[in-house]
C-alpha cells in the first residue's frame, strides 16, 4: 500500500480509499476516486507539481498535497 | 367570478459538469433572446433565454457548471435551491435537462444520480457523442436511457444536431408524470435520512436531508431548520452510527452513485481497446511536458498578445480618430457654451477614452474564448499552479492576471473560471495591479521626456527602456505581495482543492468562439457603460465649472495687439498661430478657476512630498475614468491645447518649461517623473475596472476597497520613489 503522490509514470494503480472528510476528500471522491477504482499515473507539471492522472476514461489533474490522501495499492 | 390566473410561462433549467457544452447548447436553444443579472448575495451568474415549446414560450435557466449538487457556499446552494423552488422569487422548474458528456460518462452520470434524486422530470441531452465515436467509445442509447428511467437525446450541440429531438423530448417529459426512482443509498443511510426526516418534518425536502448528512463543511447545519433543531449533535450521532454500519460520510455517496453508475453502463458502453492513444495524448506529449510545454506555453502567449495589440492598434486609431472626427462635427453644430463642452470634452472625450480599449478587450475576449474552447485552458492552470501556488493563488489565476497585461477588465472576468470564492476574490483585487496598456502612454510620456539618454552595454540597453521594465517588474511584484498578503488576513481559509479535470482537446467551434467573445465583450459595455459615463461628465463639470464667461473677453483684449499685429502681416499662418495661442490659453485660465483646480490646489499639501505641484494633482484627479486621460488634462492645464498625446511637441515643450509657482524652479524633474508613474502603475484611475469588480464580486464594497487599497499604496510607492530619488539624485539634473 502506498499513496497515490508516490506512483511512477505510467503504473496503474487501484484505490483503496480515501483520507480525510474535508473539502478536498469530498472533490477527489466526487470526481470519481472511489475504492476499487483503477488510477493510471500519467505526468507531472513542469515544476514537478501538479499530477495528472487518468481513471475511468477521464484525465483529472491533482496537486501532490492532495494525491497524499489516496491510499492506493498494486493491482 | 374570480378570474383564472393566467398561465404561468413554464421554466427548464439546464444544469451540467464543466466542460460538457452546456453553454453551447443554451445558447443554440434559445438565441441572443437573453437576460443576464446576478443573483442576490452572490456572485452566481444569473443566465435566462426564452425558447418556444409547442408554440408556447417556455423559459430556460442556465446554471452553472458544476460535478455535482453538494453545496458547500452560498454560491453553491443556488442551484439546488432553484431546482427544488427554494430560491425566493423563483418558480420551480418543470423539468431539467442534464447535458452528459458522451466522451465521458461515468463521471457525468455522478451528477445525473442526484439530479434524479430531485423528482423532477428531467431529460439527459447526450452532447458530444462525435467525439465519444472518435475516441471509440460506443453507447446503446436507448438500452441505457431504460436503465436511467429518462429519456436521452443524443446531440451535437455545436452544429445543432439534435435540437428537435430534445425538444420534442421535453414536451413529453414535461406532460407525463415521472417514474418511480429508487435511491442509489445503502439501506442504513435511508433509516438514518428517514430518522432525521421524522425530526425535521416537512421543513427540508428529502435531498437536503440527505446532504446535510452527508456535508462535512459545516455549511448546511447553518440552515435555520437544522439550528433550531439543535441538529447538529444528531447529525454527528448519525455520521457515527454510518461509520460503525460501513457507510462512513462522506464516501458513502460517492461509493452509492458510482455503484449505481456502473451497473447503467455495464455491458451497453464500450471502449475500443485499440485507439488507446488518443489526439489528445499527442498533444499533451508536447504541451504539458516538462520543458516543451513551457516553451509553448510562452510562445502561445507571446502570439497571443502580440495579436492582441497589433490588430487593435489600427482599430485603436480608428476610433480615437472617429471619436475626434464626432467631436468636431458637434464643436462645428452646437454653439459655444456648457452643451458643447459636455458632449464634446465630457461625454466624448471621456467615454471615447475608455471605448478606445474595445478592441484590446474583445480580441482578448476572443483568445480566451479560443484557448477555452480548444481545450488549453486547463492546461496553462496545470502547467501554472506551482508557480501561483507560491503566493497562495492556484493555476486557474494565472490567465486572468496574464490578461491583465493588456486590460484588467477582460482579466477580471475571466476569474469566473476559478471555483473558489477566495481565490476568486483576490485574483480579481490584485489584478489592476498588474500593468495594463493604459498604463503606457503615461510611461511613454515620462520616460521619454525626464529620463536621460543614458545606455549601458555600448548601447544595448538604455536607461528608459531599463525604467519600462523596472515599471513592469513593479506591477507584477505588486500584485503577487499584495495577493500573498490578501490570502493570509482577509481571505485566509483551508488551501482550495486543485482537483481539476484536463478536456479532450477538440476543435474549437467559430460560432461558440465568436459568441463568448461578444457576449462578454458586451457586457462589459453594457454594465461599464453607465459608470464610466456619469464620471466623464462628474470630472467634465469639475473641469468646466463654474466658467467665468468674463474670461474670455480678458484674453482677447490681451492678445488684441498680437492679433491686430498677426493680421497686419497678412500670413494666414501666423494669425493661425496667434488664434490657437488666444484659444488654449482661455482653456488654461478657465480650468485654472474651475473646480477641478480648487480641488488641486486644496490637495497641493497632500501631493507636494510626491514633488507634485497642484496642477500634477489636479489632472491625477481628473484621470479617475481612465489613467491616460492624465495627458490630455495636463495638455489643457499647460495650455498646450486639449488634444494631446505622449508624442505632442507643444506639451513637452510645455512640460519641460513647467516652473513652481513660489520659487521658480523647473516642476518636472526626474524624481517627480518616477513618482508620478509609480503612482499610476500603483492607482485604480479606471471606472471601468472599478465597475467590473462591483459586477464580478456582485458588491460595491470590494470596489471600494480596491480603489481605497490601491490609491494609498501608489501614494505611499510616490512619495517613497520622490523622496529616496531626491537623496540620490542632484537636484536639477533632470
Amino acid at each position: 500500500m502506498t499513496t497515490l503522490d508516490r506512483v511512477p509514470i505510467g503504473d496503474s494503480v487501484r484505490i483503496e480509499r480515501i483520507d480525510g472528510m474535508d473539502e478536498v476528500s469530498v472533490r477527489l471522491l466526487e470526481m470519481g476516486m472511489t475504492p476499487t477504482t483503477s488510477v493510471t499515473m500519467v505526468g507531472s507539471a513542469p515544476f514537478g507539481d501538479p499530477l495528472e492522472v487518468e481513471l475511468r476514461g477521464y484525465r483529472l489533474s491533482l496537486r501532490r498535497s492532495e494525491a497524499q490522501r489516496v491510499i492506493v495499492s498494486s493491482h | 367570478m374570480p378570474q383564472a390566473a393566467p398561465p404561468a410561462i413554464r421554466t427548464i433549467a439546464l444544469i451540467g459538469n464543466p466542460n460538457t457544452g452546456k453553454s453551447t447548447l443554451f445558447s443554440a436553444l434559445v438565441g441572443v433572446a437573453q437576460q443576464v443579472g446576478n443573483y442576490p448575495g452572490v456572485t452566481v451568474e444569473k443566465k435566462i433565454g426564452r425558447m418556444q415549446l409547442a408554440n408556447t414560450p417556455v423559459d430556460v435557466v442556465d446554471l452553472p457548471g458544476t460535478y455535482s449538487l453538494a453545496p458547500r457556499s452560498p454560491d453553491e446552494m443556488i442551484a439546488v435551491d432553484l431546482l427544488l423552488g427554494r430560491l425566493p422569487g423563483t418558480v420551480r422548474p418543470d423539468a431539467v435537462i442534464c447535458v452528459v458528456d458522451a466522451s465521458n460518462l461515468e463521471r457525468n452520470l455522478f451528477l445525473v444520480s442526484q439530479v434524479l434524486d430531485l423528482q423532477l422530470p428531467t431529460v439527459l441531452a447526450l452532447n458530444m457523442t462525435d467525439v465519444a465515436e472518435s475516441c471509440g467509445i460506443r453507447i446503446d442509447v436507448r438500452q441505457l436511457s431504460t436503465r436511467v428511467g429518462a429519456p436521452i437525446v443524443e446531440l451535437q450541440a455545436h452544429k445543432r444536431i439534435g435540437l428537435d429531438a430534445l425538444r420534442s423530448s421535453l414536451e413529453i417529459a414535461m406532460s407525463s408524470p415521472i417514474g418511480e426512482r429508487s435511491t442509489p443509498f445503502p439501506p442504513s443511510f435511508q433509516q438514518e435520512v428517514d430518522r432525521l426526516q421524522l425530526q425535521l418534518g416537512d421543513t427540508l425536502p428529502r435531498y437536503l436531508v440527505e446532504r446535510v448528512l452527508l456535508d462535512t463543511s459545516g455549511f448546511l447545519s447553518q440552515l435555520p431548520q437544522v439550528e433550531a433543531l439543535s441538529g447538529t449533535d444528531q447529525v454527528h450521532a448519525a455520521r457515527q452510527r454510518l461509520a460503525e454500519a460501513g457507510s462512513p460520510v462522506p464516501a458513502v455517496e460517492a461509493i452509492a452513485r458510482y455503484q449505481w453508475v456502473q451497473q447503467l453502463v455495464e455491458g451497453i458502453v464500450s471502449r475500443d481497446s485499440v485507439q488507446r492513444i488518443s489526439w489528445t495524448d499527442r498533444i499533451d506529449r508536447v504541451l504539458t511536458h516538462r520543458v516543451l510545454g513551457l516553451i509553448a506555453f510562452c510562445l502561445m502567449m507571446l502570439i497571443v498578445f502580440q495579436s492582441v495589440f497589433s490588430w487593435s492598434g489600427p482599430l485603436q486609431d480608428l476610433i480615437s480618430s472617429g471619436f475626434g472626427r464626432l467631436g468636431g462635427w458637434f464643436s462645428r453644430v452646437l454653439p459655444d457654451g456648457p452643451l458643447q463642452s459636455l458632449i464634446v470634452d465630457g461625454v466624448i472625450g471621456g467615454v471615447g477614452g475608455v471605448l478606445e480599449f474595445l478592441p484590446q478587450i474583445f480580441f482578448l475576449f476572443f483568445f480566451i474564448a479560443l484557448l477555452e474552447d480548444v481545450g488549453y485552458m486547463a492546461r496553462a492552470a496545470y502547467l501554472m499552479d506551482r508557480l501561483m501556488s507560491r503566493v497562495g493563488l492556484s493555476g486557474k489565476s494565472f490567465i486572468p492576471l496574464l490578461s491583465s497585461f493588456a486590460c484588467a477588465v477582460p482579466g477580471i472576468m475571466a476569474t469566473r473560471v476559478i471555483e473558489n470564492r477566495r481565490d476568486r476574490f483576490v485574483t480579481i483585487l490584485v489584478a489592476p495591479l498588474v500593468t495594463c496598456s493604459a498604463r503606457l502612454p503615461v510611461y511613454a510620456l515620462m520616460t521619454m521626456l525626464f529620463v536621460p539618454d543614458t545606455s549601458f552595454l555600448g548601447g544595448c540597453i538604455t536607461l528608459k527602456a531599463l525604467t519600462l521594465v523596472g515599471l513592469y517588474f513593479l506591477g507584477i511584484a505588486a500584485a503577487m505581495s499584495v495577493a500573498m498578503i490578501l490570502k493570509r488576513t482577509l481571505f485566509r481559509g483551508d488551501t482550495p482543492s486543485f482537483v481539476m479535470e484536463l478536456p479532450c482537446y477538440k476543435w474549437p467551434s467559430p460560432r461558440m468562439v465568436l459568441y463568448r467573445m461578444f457576449d462578454r465583450g458586451w457586457a462589459f459595455v453594457r454594465r461599464a457603460g453607465t459608470l464610466i459615463l456619469s464620471v466623464s461628465i462628474l470630472v467634465w463639470a469639475a473641469s468646466y465649472f463654474p466658467h467665468d464667461v468674463s474670461i474670455d473677453q480678458r484674453v482677447r483684449d490681451e492678445y488684441a495687439m498680437a492679433l491686430a499685429q498677426a493680421e497686419a502681416t497678412g500670413s494666414a499662418e501666423q494669425l493661425e498661430e496667434v488664434q490657437s495661442q488666444v484659444s488654449n490659453e482661455i482653456a488654461q485660465r478657465h480650468l485654472n478657476n474651475s473646480y477641478l483646480a480648487s480641488v488641486g490646489r486644496c490637495l497641493e499639501p497632500i501631493v507636494r512630498p510626491l514633488g507634485w505641484d497642484w496642477r500634477i494633482g489636479s489632472a491625477v484627479v481628473a484621470s479617475f475614468p481612465a489613467r491616460e486621460v492624465v495627458i490630455g488634462t495636463l495638455g489643457v492645464i499647460y495650455s498646450a491645447g486639449v488634444d494631446q498625446d505622449e508624442s505632442s511637441a507643444s506639451l513637452h515643450e510645455q512640460l519641460r518649461q513647467a516652473r513652481w509657482d513660489d520659487s521658480g524652479k523647473p516642476v518636472y524633474t526626474l524624481p517627480v517623473a518616477l513618482s508620478i508613474m509609480v503612482f499610476f502603475a500603483l492607482c485604480a484611475q479606471c471606472a471601468a475596472t472599478l465597475a467590473v469588480i462591483k459586477r464580478e464580486t456582485n458588491q460595491w464594497r470590494w470596489a471600494v476597497f480596491a480603489f481605497v487599497y490601491m490609491s494609498t499604496l501608489a501614494y505611499v510607492g510616490a512619495f517613497l520613489t520622490y523622496q529616496i530619488a531626491s537623496l540620490l539624485l542632484p537636484t536639477g539634473s533632470g
